[in-house]
């Protein structure tokens, strides 16, 4: 793999991976759950948080940099950076920490996030404080479309009018990622689940039913970045960063206004991530793809490449995300079982998938895993890692 | 919620009509309001008046009321129209008809929303 002047292949590990646990009601604060997931973070990498000389924050709630320096008694924060990409900041932070430790701008840079959405953090007050739903605040909420489910729902309509995709389909997915969260055992929903329950679930937004749609939930995810060069020095294999890219889909502000309502951003960044990574679909291990909503998952597989557009459906059924599948998919639980970490929680479960430790729910022998993000009504990054060696 | 880049689409709502609007340089039309014209970068723009005609893009119907104020309009059904001038509006379809379909013409017209803020109202034509 030859290396031009803006790839960051193989220029960047992920050294260390924190989280709380994943649950309701919290009685910590969205910073206290911070903290505590950098902290898990900065010494499973074998750093102490002195170490640290970037922060990059991924949430609307996340408190800035300084809250790192002031708690941490950080010296000499070298690099700090805004990620504005919703569900898809975790790959962005990823992105921008990989450039900085790339640059030399940086040593070791700590993605973290965390939140308690019992503290006003539920998606359907919190997108219209956000100036990227301006549009949908002003031309949109009078009429109704108020919350994420009801923006994303007719680009699932669309897609099942034009390709025939079903309702039961969506449900494959939920049915695996619950199956998933049980096994992984930090997760907010562990009780199995079954296509009729999907079925009967009441619906939110049409197509979406309850178990198309993600969990509101408490808890902090954080990593660290390093070089591949001090990676090898440090406590945890290193996995090493292959290939990433971010992509804005057209009328990134507007679904209404979008000229294909099937495609996200994620279209453009993975044949970018991909080639970075001299890798693609066939060569992925595990797969922790995005999932505020079932249909998102199905959509991210066609735009990735892992199907062509309007086979994702046919895709997704016989059992082919779930573990022992031929991609296993969100091992975790993802956003629709184990808790809304905002991506951040897909990230350390790739991370933990390409070390070996990731338990029942472990990939046997995974070599190449994928992270990706959605947010802010389609923005996406794709993030293809694979385990380094020493 | 009104600035001056939307004051002609509020206009015309309160007289029921949309409004997008025409870039006077190259003549191409958009909505949602923008400040510069993304085909040509002019910022000079005219008020272009619907026709109204339309068709439907995609729609959802609501079941889960996320604001208290449109818990007593559930079910109610929110459609994306390709309006016959380029550009789309979302809009409340009433009555509910029981086979939406794609590609279907519908009206559109405004009727006051659960605020009073006029908001954009397809009838199947
Ligand atoms: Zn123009």
């Amino acid at each position: 793999m030859t290396r031009d002047g803006v790839s960051l292949h193989d220029r960047a590990a992920v050294v260390g991976v924190g989280e709380t646990s994943y649950l309701r009601g919290s009685k910590d604060s969205a910073l206290a759950l911070q903290l505590q997931a950098s902290l898990t973070a900065i010494r499973d990498a074998g750093l102490e948080p002195g170490d640290i000389d970037g922060v990059v924050p991924v949430g609307i709630t996340g408190a800035p940099a300084e809250e790192y320096i002031a708690n941490f008694g950080l010296v000499d924060l070298r690099f700090s950076a805004v990620v504005p990409h919703g569900g898809a900041s975790g790959i962005g932070a990823l992105q921008a920490a990989a450039a900085a430790v790339n640059a030399g701008i940086a040593k070791h840079v700590l993605v973290p996030s965390g939140r308690n959405v019992s503290s006003g953090d539920k998606a359907g007050v919190r997108i219209h404080q956000m100036p990227q739903f301006r549009l949908v605040t002003e031309f949109e909420k009078p009429a109704g479309a108020i919350a994420p489910a009801q923006l994303y729902a007719p680009m699932a309509r669309r897609h099942m009018e034009l390709y025939g995709t079903t309702s039961r389909q969506f449900a494959e997915i939920a049915v695996s990622t619950r199956e998933h969260a049980g096994m992984h055992g930090n997760a907010v929903m562990t009780k199995p689940i079954t296509i009729d329950d999907h079925q009967s679930s009441r619906l939110i937004a049409d197509p979406f039913r309850l178990l198309d749609c993600s969990l509101e939930s408490d808890g902090g995810a954080a990593f660290v970045v390093s070089s591949p060069e001090r990676a090898r020095d440090l406590a945890q294999p290193p996995v090493h960063l292959a290939g990433i890219a971010m992509g804005h889909p057209d009328s990134p502000s507007s679904i209404t206004q979008r000229p294909d309502l099937t495609k996200v951003g994620i279209a453009k960044a993975a044949p970018i991530a991909w080639g970075m990574a001299g890798l693609g679909p066939d060569d992925v291990d595990v797969a922790e793809i995005y999932d505020c909503f079932t249909y998102v998952v199905l959509c991210q597989l066609e735009d990735m490449g892992f199907c062509a557009k309007g086979e994702g459906g046919a895709f997704v059924e016989g059992g082919r995300l779930r573990l022992g599948g031929a991609l296993p998919t969100n091992t975790h639980g993802g956003l629709l079982s184990q808790g809304h970490m905002l991506g951040m929680n897909h990230i350390v479960e790739a991370v933990r998938q390409l070390r070996g430790t990731a338990g029942r729910a472990q990939v046997d022998g995974a070599q190449v895993a994928i992270a990706t993000g959605y947010g802010d009504m389609g923005d996406g990054g794709l993030a293809v890692l694979t385990r380094g060696s020493r | 919620m009104t600035d001056d880049l939307s004051t002609g689409y509020w206009d015309g709502a309160r007289r029921g009509v949309l409004v997008l609007q025409r870039c006077t340089a190259c003549g191409h039309v958009r909505h949602y309001p923008t400040l510069l014209c993304p085909a040509c970068h002019s910022d000079t723009v005219e008020p272009l008046e619907a026709s109204g005609r339309g068709t439907v893009h995609s729609w959802t119907v609501a079941h889960h009321a996320f604001d208290p104020a449109f818990a007593g309009e559930l079910p109610y059904t929110l459609v994306t129209i390709d309006v016959e001038e380029g550009p789309r509006v979302l809009a409340r379809l009433e009555p509910d008809p029981a086979d939406l379909r794609i590609d279907q013409p519908v009206t559109i017209g405004f009727a006051p929303g659960a605020g009073g803020t006029p908001v954009p109202l397809a009838r199947p034509a």
